[in-house]
């Protein structure tokens, strides 16, 4: 065993742990569409894998920002953001899509992912929510009456746009109590109103458990929630107090029913019965389940690609790409003879590596991350035309073939050096500061450099190394 | 053994005031054309709607055109040929995200009877990230060029040399930002990412010709300047211009048959390719020699 072995023996071990690594990805995408997603839907999707960004496979990728303002102030931000970030998590995962990436994004935003799903109303409606369960009793003094009663008057909303009571209304509305809008029964019915106490006795925040029953009586679909042993015993102890009062459930800002409370109400457990359909009192039940948004969010951004639109541009920009790669490696050949046979083994080994290495880090393919694999591609190939253009010009001072090649490689290195390195420099500030795609361009290039420096250097001078131990006469370059 | 490119004494450094006319008239041309027509920045900055919709039976530009009217947006539109699909874009500030959207498929559903649809693409930006987005890719590429700056300046022990690098690469990317704007193309993120890879390759291709220098100049200590750099760049030139044909081949299939969705990435790319091998020859080290020329 000397030197040359080991090299020779490393540069194949990796080539085995490469397609060791390649394995799950090449199996993976080669299953038919429908099973790949079945699998996912059931989260088997194998981890180590490449993936493909929704620009690619088609999907919808979101922003969402969480509105501080409307966050309670004792909360600390970095803390609501992390709690929004799991209750939607919670949310979309008992919805039913597969492999769904939530991160987050700056001070305040949300990046949430939506691979292979293009008709996002629902899952809008069901990140969107904040989920906010109150039950507050309903204030029936006079005064309330006849605020109710100017409102009812009124040809508007009493509401201004940002959400506050228009001044007229809120000259005439009871000490410690606020206005809240009814949900709407049917289209076109006048919107009903009811004023509420602005104490919250019980809220969602003591849920255990929310799931859709259907009224024995009507046939209409309800919402079951129950309580846990805290808030069992508050709701207990609140309803015992209020007896004969009106009770109004709240949720999301909006009353959906306000029974009258007959009897202290004990085993922890109730009804909201509203004009639910199947598929909303469905999502209701998910987005209580998940709890609710510490603050409301909006969506401050949103892409989506059609299933089709990906495949295609997959299609077009992978022909181009192979016929682009193939008419390089015939020149190598052509133009370099043996040498560029050489340079075509490191250059074929480099995409294995890279690819191999992305897969192992679950590295996400984009048309940007596609560039920056194209650029550390063509750096490679600088290395590879640097080393045997050195090659030549040493021919040409008529030195030994056992000489060459080291001078050759020596005197190349300095350059293949500085230009790594200095496109290295380049991606490790874009990565850092980069956001989403120039990040993908960082990464790529990144590993692609790394690959590349590997292949064309090392590699190439173990296979000539080999070749020297044969006594070459000549060397075809 | 073929070689393309034998031996040659070409006289580079006589000949850079016409390398900088020509590059000075580029970059004018550029500036001209995006102060007069403006830069054709994309939703990722501007912030906005994009819907792109691909109908099952052929239909006339003029009646997606009076569609949109008739929901009453002024929004552009882009044809994709053969395929039937148009692309109807509205930027600007906009705080809803479906509002926008919805409206235009409503135009279109009333104003295209007999004709069904496919929604292929939907894009909403609201204003805050348009801002985000420019303002974040715009701080990490003056960073790393401030890295690269340093670098070169201490491998190669000159801090002109980097800025020379630097300057060459700056020179690429505006010409290719002015050729996007002269031919009316779109500059979104994956033609930002297209900049990127241009900047990275153009000072790839300077430093190998700097190394060369380094290596002159430690082989022949009393070598004027202009004739160091002028051996430098005429015996790298067999490699700059085989590396470069490379990449120039394999971007040209990508702007011949890669498809539209790739296509200003492509010719982004194609351009900054050409301008990368040029600036590297008649800018980057010209620029070297000028410089220190002036300092003795």
């Amino acid at each position: 065993m000397n030197v040359l072995h080991w090299k020779l023996g490393l540069v194949l071990g990796l080539l085995i742990l490469s397609i060791w690594l390649l394995y799950p990805t090449v199996e993976w995408y080669t299953k038919p569409a429908e099973e790949r997603g079945k699998l996912e839907a059931i989260k088997m999707r194998p981890r180590r894998i490449l993936n493909l960004g929704l620009d690619l496979r088609g999907g919808t990728h979101m922003l969402l920002e969480l509105d501080v303002e409307k966050l309670d102030k004792k909360t600390n931000l970095a803390d609501a953001l992390v709690r929004a970030i799991e209750i939607i998590r919670n949310r979309i995962d008992q919805y039913g899509v597969g492999e769904t990436p939530i991160s987050r994004q700056g001070e305040r935003w949300i990046s949430v992912d939506l691979p292979g799903i293009s008709n996002t109303e629902e899952a809008e409606d069901l990140i969107g929510r904040t989920a906010l369960l109150e039950f507050r009793l309903v204030n029936t003094s006079p005064e309330a009456e006849k605020a109710l009663a100017r409102v009812a008057e009124l040809n508007e909303s009493p509401f201004a746009k940002g959400g506050a009571l228009s001044p007229e209304i809120a000259k005439l509305m009871p000490k410690g109590a606020l206005l809240f809008r009814a949900a709407s029964e049917e289209d076109g019915a006048r919107t009903k109103y009811y004023v509420l106490e602005s104490t919250v006795p019980v809220t969602g925040a003591y849920l255990e458990n929310a799931r859709v029953e259907t009224d024995s009586q009507f046939g209409t679909p309800n919402i079951a929630f129950t309580f846990n042993k805290e808030g069992g015993k508050i709701f207990e102890s609140f309803t015992g107090d209020n007896v004969g009062k009106y009770l109004a459930i709240v949720l999301d800002d909006v009353v959906h029913s306000a029974p009258v409370i007959k009897s202290r109400i004990g085993g922890g457990s109730g009804v909201i019965e509203g004009s639910f359909t199947i598929e909303t009192a469905r999502n209701l039940a998910i987005v209580l389940r998940a709890g609710a948004l510490p603050a409301p969010v909006k969506i401050i951004e949103k892409r989506v690609v059609g299933p089709d639109l990906g495949e295609d541009s997959i299609k077009k920009g992978l022909t181009a790409s192979v016929i682009g790669f193939l008419a390089v490696v015939l020149f190598m050949v052509v133009y370099y003879k043996a040498g560029g046979f050489v340079a075509n083994l490191a250059i074929g080994l480099n995409v294995i590596l890279l690819i191999a290495a992305m897969s192992y880090f679950s590295a996400t393919l984009t048309l940007p991350g596609i560039a920056g694999m194209i650029l550390s591609l063509a750096m490679a190939i600088d290395a590879n035309v640097l080393i045997l253009e050195r090659m030549r010009e040493e021919m040409a001072l008529s030195k030994p073939i056992p000489l060459i090649i080291p001078t050759a490689y020596d005197k190349a290195w300095s350059a293949i050096l500085d230009s790594n390195v200095t496109t290295w420099i380049a991606a490790i500030f874009l990565f850092q500061f980069g956001s989403g795609p120039v990040k993908g361009f960082a990464v790529t290039l990144t590993i692609g450099l790394l690959c590349g420096m590997f292949t064309s250097v090392f590699v190439t001078r173990a296979v000539y190394e080999f070749w020297l131990t044969s006594n070459p006469k000549e060397l075809s370059i | 053994m073929i070689i393309l490119i034998g031996k040659t004494n070409i006289n580079f450094i006589a000949r850079r005031h016409i390398f900088f006319a020509i590059s000075g008239l580029a970059l004018a041309l550029g500036a001209a054309s995006v102060a007069v027509k403006g830069a054709n920045l994309g939703l990722d900055f501007t912030g906005g709607t994009l819907l792109q919709v691909k109908f099952d039976k052929p239909i006339t530009i003029a009646q997606v055109r009076q569609a949109v009217k008739s929901a009453n947006i002024e929004a552009g539109i882009q044809t994709f040929t053969g395929r039937n699909a148009f692309a109807l874009k509205v930027k600007g500030k906009q705080e809803n995200v479906n509002e926008t959207a919805d409206k235009l498929l409503q135009g279109l559903k009333a104003n295209t009877r007999g004709n069904t649809f496919s929604e292929e693409k939907r894009d909403y930006v609201g204003p805050v990230v348009g801002r985000d987005l420019s303002k974040k890719a715009l701080f990490a590429i003056i960073l790393s060029l401030f890295g690269i700056i340093i670098y070169v300046a201490f491998r190669f022990s000159n801090p002109v040399w980097g800025a020379a690098g630097v300057i060459a690469l700056l020179h690429d990317v505006w010409v290719t930002f002015g050729a996007m704007s002269i031919t009316n193309r779109e500059v979104d993120l994956v033609v930002v990412a297209a900049l990127l890879t241009i900047a990275g390759y153009s000072i790839n291709d300077t430093i190998v010709i700097f190394d060369r220098m380094r290596e002159n100049i430690k082989k022949f200590p009393k070598m004027l300047l202009g004739e160091l750099v002028n051996v430098s760049v005429n015996e790298t030139l067999s490699r700059t211009l085989i590396t470069n044909a490379t990449v120039l081949g394999v971007v040209l299939t990508l702007f011949i048959f890669g498809g539209d969705v790739i296509n200003n990435f492509a010719f982004a790319m194609l351009v900054g390719s050409i301008c990368g091998t040029y600036s590297t020859i008649a800018i980057a080290t010209p620029l070297v020699y000028q410089w220190e020329r002036r300092r003795k």
